[in-house]
């Protein structure tokens, strides 16, 4: 159940946190790791949660920008970084990135308390 | 807590932070910071617009003197309501931010030599450049004088300024431009000095070319010696059809510059130099096919009686383009055209009474002297018999993770010493070499655009473009009221034959500029006999007018030749007439020079290959259309023969020499099959005739022709490959290989990188009809369907009718979609 709550947390955080556009975009970082020291599970369960939470989250956004967007952007930015064009590779990065990140946030986190 | 897990976890993801917060090197300008750019809440994803985003919005704006309307058309063009002229200017400038944000801040960075800022030490050589030109002290000289001298065009350019800033003030960070993210910097407030400083970047690109040009041909005149330069490089054109037609009397000069007594000897050199230069490294030159076609039929030659006007300005095709379309209406005026974003006003357009359109006059308005210093202070010349002082001007460029770099730069009474001990290039062989340039000196030349989108008449607009400085321009108009008229206008020295060709004397005088040219006796025509005026950017005149108008590589030949013929003894003209010749692919020089070439040609001689090819050029119409193969080889050809002749005079030098200009060698052709020249000097035993040369270039050439046969690369299309191409020159956000004809000498001059960069048909009825077009898109966001919507639509030679309407009618067409409201904000 912690677990469920954890994912849920992170992603509503994550993008809570990212509408302030003055903040680092790594704000969901520290997000994450207090999230983690709130609320304490396995740290192989927690690295899951953060990295479900955030990469979720970066993947539906990402998928949503693009479909209203007719793939314009992504098919020229997936040019430039590059991966062949593909708008879906570009939003796998962008997935990737986001939960790796956001897992080992979550790690850092669990360690801090252990679980009940 | 487990302490050790926890300081590993945590230090890996510090770690990750920071390697995806620095920036990435993808080469070149590309340097996003990955984690950032790829953050869907902050990064490019942000910049990815809806495709069916509605526009609509009501803005809050506290400098206004009153509410103005704005509405958007289906191509994303704004018209502009507003209730005063200042009003009308702030929301431009709002727009053009809104719109181009990036572009305009970029270009005017390049320009004010501040590259390097963002870029880093790479991009020195190119800041230098800019500085040590003087463009950010024109700027200034420009700024400081219509500050104190100017309140109109002050209150004008302060109320763009302010649009432009007050945009910037409620941009979010996360919705920044594109490139700022991909380049990872940020805008900076807009000021006038900005607005000036592209102006500046407009008349580099359109005189700037003598900065190298005149190096180049002092080079060339020493490796080659001047009679066999002034054979290679005449200023004789037999062919020339000029903008004022031959045999117009011009009044007796108001100046006759004199010729120092010493010039043959020491300047220009009648005797061969020795050639010592060194190759470092080459400087930024400006596209010599930066050029244009206007010309206006009057009434009698169209179908409706009225005039009507056409203007295509050839520059390099970018994204986002120079160009953004805008109507402007407010009590006084009520405007349309296309507009610089970084400038007020439109450029070149069309209002309730008139048209107007540009073309380069190519005038040379750019020379350099050379100086001799006393001591490696630099801080004294030889000047006149005794030593002169220069002040020093301080100029500092900051470079990206690396220590500002000075430039001390002293300036003489000609202007910036630009090359020095401190600063060569390639072609300055070593000399202290000052500059002088028209548009170095303060100028109202945004004036003259103002008040060109006010006139009534030809009055009106011969008071506008009088305040025309730099750079000169063939300025065409059309009135309601059926007047058409041309006229070069700018700043233009009064030059002796071939002064400011090369690098003059700065010791002496005599070699100075002795005047200006006056107003009035710059040509113009008015009505003409033939019922239609034209430019080109051939010379504007024959030989009889009074004064040098600079060397004939200046001043492309063919596309006046074609224009004039296209249009003359025509009669029943319509607008879709004129948009049809702005796109015809008539090739005038190849119909001139394969005659020319095929005398000197035995077939019997020639491989088997070379005689298909030969075949198939014969065979071509003499258009450049996408499909043509002759076209391809002609140009192969023509270019092939050329390097046979002149290659083996330029071969030796080790400095970059020009190539003579394809007429020469044509006229040469026409004029006398015995031609020197032909031999190729390198072989001693044998005297090559232009038989030889023509010959051996085409057995070349059939070489090349086979090789792009086999990769399919023949036709004129895919041999040619045009391109607009992203500012940062990236492929992905530029377009590539666009199907499209024309090129060199061609009406259509559509080139690799260079050609129409906006399409203007405007046909001076009661209620005007107007087209256009520019290759490009009203938004500047590579994540817009907007950001290249024209561009198939131009490369198809079609053109979109504009809406040019008052408000009440405009608000309820068909194609208007939406509507943005600015309020003036209660305090």
């Amino acid at each position: 159940m912690k677990f469920i709550l954890s994912i849920v947390l992170v992603a509503l955080v994550t993008y809570a946190i990212g509408i302030y556009g003055n903040l680092p975009w790594w704000s969901f970082v520290v997000t994450n790791l207090m999230i983690a020291i709130a609320l304490p599970i396995k740290p192989l369960q927690s690295f899951l949660a953060g990295a479900l939470g955030v990469g979720a989250l970066w993947a539906g956004l990402a998928f949503g920008i693009d479909m209203a967007n007719n793939h314009i952007l992504s098919s020229k930015v997936a040019q430039i970084l590059p991966l062949g064009g593909s708008y879906i590779a570009l939003i796998i990065v962008t997935a990737f990135v986001g939960a790796l990140l956001g897992g080992l946030a979550s790690l850092t986190g669990s360690f801090v308390r252990k679980p009940e | 807590m487990r302490i050790v897990p926890f300081l590993v976890t945590a230090t890996v993801t510090a770690g990750l932070v920071f390697t995806l917060n620095i920036q990435l090197k993808l080469g070149g300008t590309k340097a996003p910071r990955l984690g950032y750019f790829l953050s869907p809440q902050h990064g490019f994803w942000k910049n990815a617009e809806k495709v069916n985003t509605n526009f609509d919005a009501t803005i809050l704006a506290n400098d206004l003197k009153g509410d103005v309307d704005v509405y958007m058309d289906d191509r994303l063009v704004p018209h502009i309501y507003a209730d005063n002229d200042e009003d009308a200017y702030y929301v431009q400038g709002y727009l053009h931010a809104k719109y181009r944000l990036w572009q305009m801040d970029f270009q005017t960075r390049v320009a004010a030599g501040r590259l390097s800022e963002i870029a880093g030490a790479d991009k020195l050589s190119i800041d230098r450049f800019f500085r040590r030109l003087g463009m950010v002290y024109g700027a200034e000289q420009t700024e400081a004088y219509i500050n104190e001298k100017n309140p109109v065009m002050k209150a004008t350019v302060d109320a763009y300024t302010a649009g432009v800033n007050a945009y910037l003030k409620q941009l979010a960070p996360e919705d920044l431009p594109f490139e700022y993210k991909l380049m990872n910097f940020e805008p900076e407030a807009w000021t006038p000095k900005k607005t000036y400083l592209f102006l500046m970047f407009m008349s580099y690109d359109l005189t700037g070319r003598s900065a190298s040009a005149d190096l180049q041909l002092t080079n060339t005149r020493d490796y080659l010696g001047y009679d066999l330069f002034d054979q290679l490089y005449t200023n004789q054109q037999d062919s020339l059809d000029p903008i004022i037609p031959i045999g117009t009397a011009y009044a007796e000069p108001s100046i006759v510059p004199v010729k120092p007594m010493s010039s043959d000897m020491v300047y220009l050199k009648k005797t061969p130099q020795v050639d010592i230069a060194k190759v470092v490294e080459t400087p930024e030159a400006p596209d010599p096919n930066n050029g244009s076609n206007n010309w206006a039929v009057g009434g009698s030659m169209t179908k409706s009686g009225k005039p009507i006007l056409a203007s295509d300005p050839h520059l390099g095709l970018n994204l986002p383009s120079l160009w953004y379309e805008v109507q402007i209406t407010t009590p006084t005026h009520s405007t349309y055209g296309a507009s610089f974003p970084g400038s007020p006003a439109v450029i070149i357009g069309f209002n309730d009474s008139l048209a107007w359109g540009v073309t380069n006059a190519g005038r040379d308005v750019l020379d350099y002297y050379e100086l001799k210093f006393k001591d490696t202070t630099q801080n004294e010349y030889w000047y006149n018999g005794a030593w002169k002082s220069v002040t020093k001007r301080v100029e500092v460029i900051k470079v990206k993770d690396s220590a500002d770099v000075i430039e001390n730069i002293s300036m003489s009474h000609y202007g910036p010493v630009m090359f020095d001990a401190y600063y060569q290039n390639p072609q300055s062989n070593g000399k202290n070499l000052a500059v002088k340039w028209t548009a170095l000196n303060a100028s109202t030349g945004v004036e003259t655009f103002y008040q060109l989108n006010r006139a009534k008449n030809i009055d009106d607009y011969s008071k506008a473009i009088q305040l025309w400085k730099c750079p000169g321009q063939n300025f065409v108009v059309a009135t309601k009221t059926g007047d058409i008229a041309i006229k070069q206008q700018g700043d233009f020295v009064a030059r002796w034959d071939r002064q400011g060709d090369f690098i003059m004397l700065g010791e002496d005088s005599s070699y100075d500029w002795q005047g200006i040219i006056p107003f009035e006796e710059n040509p113009m025509i008015l009505n003409p006999e033939r019922g239609f005026v034209s430019s080109a950017n051939q010379k504007s005149t024959d030989a009889s007018y009074p004064y040098y108008l600079g060397t004939a590589s200046s001043f492309p030949l063919y596309r006046g030749i074609s224009v004039n013929q296209q249009l003359s003894g025509k009669t029943q003209l319509t607008a879709q007439d004129m948009q049809a010749l702005q796109t015809n692919n008539y090739n005038v020089f190849a119909q001139q020079a394969r005659p020319a070439l095929m005398k000197f040609v035995e077939m019997n001689k020639l491989s088997q290959e070379a005689q298909r090819m030969v075949g198939t050029m014969m065979q071509w119409n003499l258009y450049n259309d996408p499909s043509e193969k002759g076209s391809t080889i002609f140009k192969l050809i023509w270019d092939s023969v050329e390097n046979a002749v002149w290659g083996d005079e330029l071969a030796g030098a080790s400095i970059p020499l020009t190539e003579p200009e394809s007429f020469v060698l044509l006229e040469q052709m026409n004029r006398d099959s015995n031609f020197r020249v032909a031999d190729d000097i390198r072989t001693k035993d044998k005297i090559e005739s232009l038989k030889d040369q023509v010959l051996l270039g085409i057995e070349r050439a059939t070489v090349k022709c086979i090789e792009l046969e086999k990769e399919n690369k023949l036709s004129w299309e895919a041999f040619k490959a045009t391109r607009v191409l992203h500012l940062t020159k990236i492929p992905a956000l530029s377009r590539l290989n666009l199907s499209i004809g024309g090129g060199e000498h061609i009406i259509n001059a559509t080139r690799e990188n260079n050609g129409p960069s906006w399409r203007m048909v405007v046909h001076l009825t009661d209620e005007i009809e107007a087209y256009g077009l520019y290759p490009g898109g009203q938004s500047g966001n590579p994540g817009s369907p907007y950001y290249d919507s024209f561009v198939d639509y131009w490369a198809a030679g079609k053109c979109y009718r504009l809406l040019f309407l008052p408000k009440e009618k405009l608000k309820q067409h068909e194609r208007t979609k939406w509507h943005i409201q600015f309020k003036k904000a209660v305090a």
